[in-house]
């Protein structure tokens, strides 16, 4: 895996802030990541919090209007997506 | 279902919109099916043409300002700085579109930089490069509002976001996985499809219909030969085809990323996948477009990753890789330049490369090819 995060002559300071964890974890982390593409701990717990914040995100209904529910099921079955 | 990328399912559609007396900008087929996308949400969360921060985050980062996924830079270019801040302009096209854009910033860019970004390579050659190489040396951003569609030859074949999750919806699919092609289907394509189908609900076929290179297959002879698969090989209820207008990036790993997020707008929830997917030439490994995942944990498709399949002689049947034991001098690949030569030359490919009724379709049509 190629991790090619944040190129930072390119990027804004702004882009970027300071999280401070456990030293301890931290070398855990820099133990673990070695031999992977991860290229530093930022790097690897930016992908991990990514990972996180996405599976909690719930999948939802798309709430349309009963008006225009209607219209785009009328177009479905004219064009024979529907029966 | 899942969410549209990013939240939200853009809408930005205005059809009672007063545009008299408005500056005029003429654009390209391919910005105009831009601007289309973006108004219909298949592009979410996009809302308009990129603006700096974001273009140059896509860029380098293959995400958005706002750290969401994004991998191709979807932008509308200019020859002069002729517009600033602030301006409403028109734009229209010659097949009769009009949306509006405000623009946000006006901006330059480097195309070299960015051809190396978006298509690992700086060679002219690549359709993609070529055509950074050829856009104007100023970028427009800001929202863009749809007043007038295009006139599409294919609507009768034309589904929006918001159509498909309702019909996937009526249809009680919960998993749905998108098949992205732009080749008419050989039985290699049909097993991939087939094998993914059997795991989930249902099936998206979504050929990409629009601007492709030279040698291609026509759009009227892709969109046909799917219907013939369609009809004689598939279940109605288990399997929904739909063009998706848009042109053909050839930006390999990149773009794999970038189709499986406009499949997500369109309700899907899996992503198929295969070798060498969106490349072009030999720019990309034939594994690339498969690897590029690993770096979105956050991307909210699920991606099905398929080597390619071929009839093993011993095996008797379309098998691959990970399931055929037999030696490869008793398999015969499904290669698409054996298969284009034979249909060129106005021969059906053998049964077990082709479904007898697609072949018709392409030796039936005058002229099958860009």
């Amino acid at each position: 895996m190629i991790f090619n995060y944040w190129k930072g002559d390119k990027m804004d300071e702004k882009k970027y802030t300071t999280v401070s964890i456990p030293t301890p974890l931290a070398e855990k982390i820099k133990e673990r990541i070695e031999g992977t593409g991860f290229t530093s701990i930022s790097s690897y717990v930016t992908y991990v919090l990514r990972e996180v914040i996405a599976s909690m995100e719930e999948d939802e209904e798309e709430v349309f209007s009963k008006e225009d529910e209607e219209k785009v099921k009328e177009r479905l079955r004219a064009l024979g997506y529907l029966d | 279902m899942p969410q549209p990328h990013g939240g939200k399912l853009i809408q930005r559609i205005e059809k009672n919109r007063d545009v008299e007396g408005m500056e005029k900008l003429k654009v390209s087929k391919d910005i105009a099916k831009d601007v289309e996308n973006i108004a219909h949400g298949i592009f979410s969360p996009l809302e308009g043409f990129l603006c700096k921060d974001d273009f140059e985050n896509v860029l380098f980062n293959k995400r958005l300002s706002n750290d969401i996924p994004w991998t191709i830079p979807i932008v509308l270019d200019m020859n002069e700085k002729k517009y600033k801040e602030g301006d409403e302009i028109l734009l229209e096209s010659e097949n009769g579109l009009q949306a509006i854009l405000e623009i946000e910033e006006v901006y330059s860019y480097d195309k070299k930089e960015t051809a190396q970004e978006v298509f690992k390579t700086t060679d002219e050659s690549h359709p993609g490069v070529k055509k950074v190489y050829e856009m104007g040396d100023f970028l427009l951003g800001g929202k863009i509002t749809l007043v007038k569609q295009e006139e599409n030859p294919f609507e009768r074949y034309t589904l929006y976001p918001k159509e498909t999750r309702i019909l996937f919806k009526e249809k009680g699919w919960r998993d749905i996985v998108a098949f992205q092609t732009r080749n008419p289907p050989h039985i290699g394509h049909e097993y991939v499809q087939k094998t993914a189908l059997t795991f989930v609900d249902g099936i998206f076929i979504n050929p990409i219909i629009g601007r492709k290179k030279k040698g291609d297959f026509t759009d009227e002879v892709i969109l046909e030969s799917y219907q013939t698969l369609m009809k004689h090989y598939y279940l109605k209820d288990r399997a929904v085809l739909a063009i998706l207008r848009t042109e053909m990036r050839y930006a390999g790993p990149r773009e794999a990323i970038f189709h499986a997020i406009m499949r997500k707008n369109f309700g899907c929830t899996h992503f198929i996948v295969g070798r060498d997917h969106a490349g072009v030439g030999n720019y990309y490994g034939p594994y690339e477009a498969h690897d590029i995942f690993n770096e979105f944990p956050d991307l909210g498709i699920t991606p099905l990753f398929f080597r390619s399949f071929f009839y093993c002689k011993k095996c008797g049947g379309v098998v691959n890789e990970k399931i055929c034991p037999h030696d490869s001098k008793y398999h015969i690949n499904f290669s698409g330049t054996e298969i284009r030569k034979l249909l060129k030359e106005g021969k059906k490919p053998p049964s077990i490369m082709m479904r007898e009724e697609v072949a018709e379709i392409i030796i039936k049509s005058r002229n099958p090819f860009v």
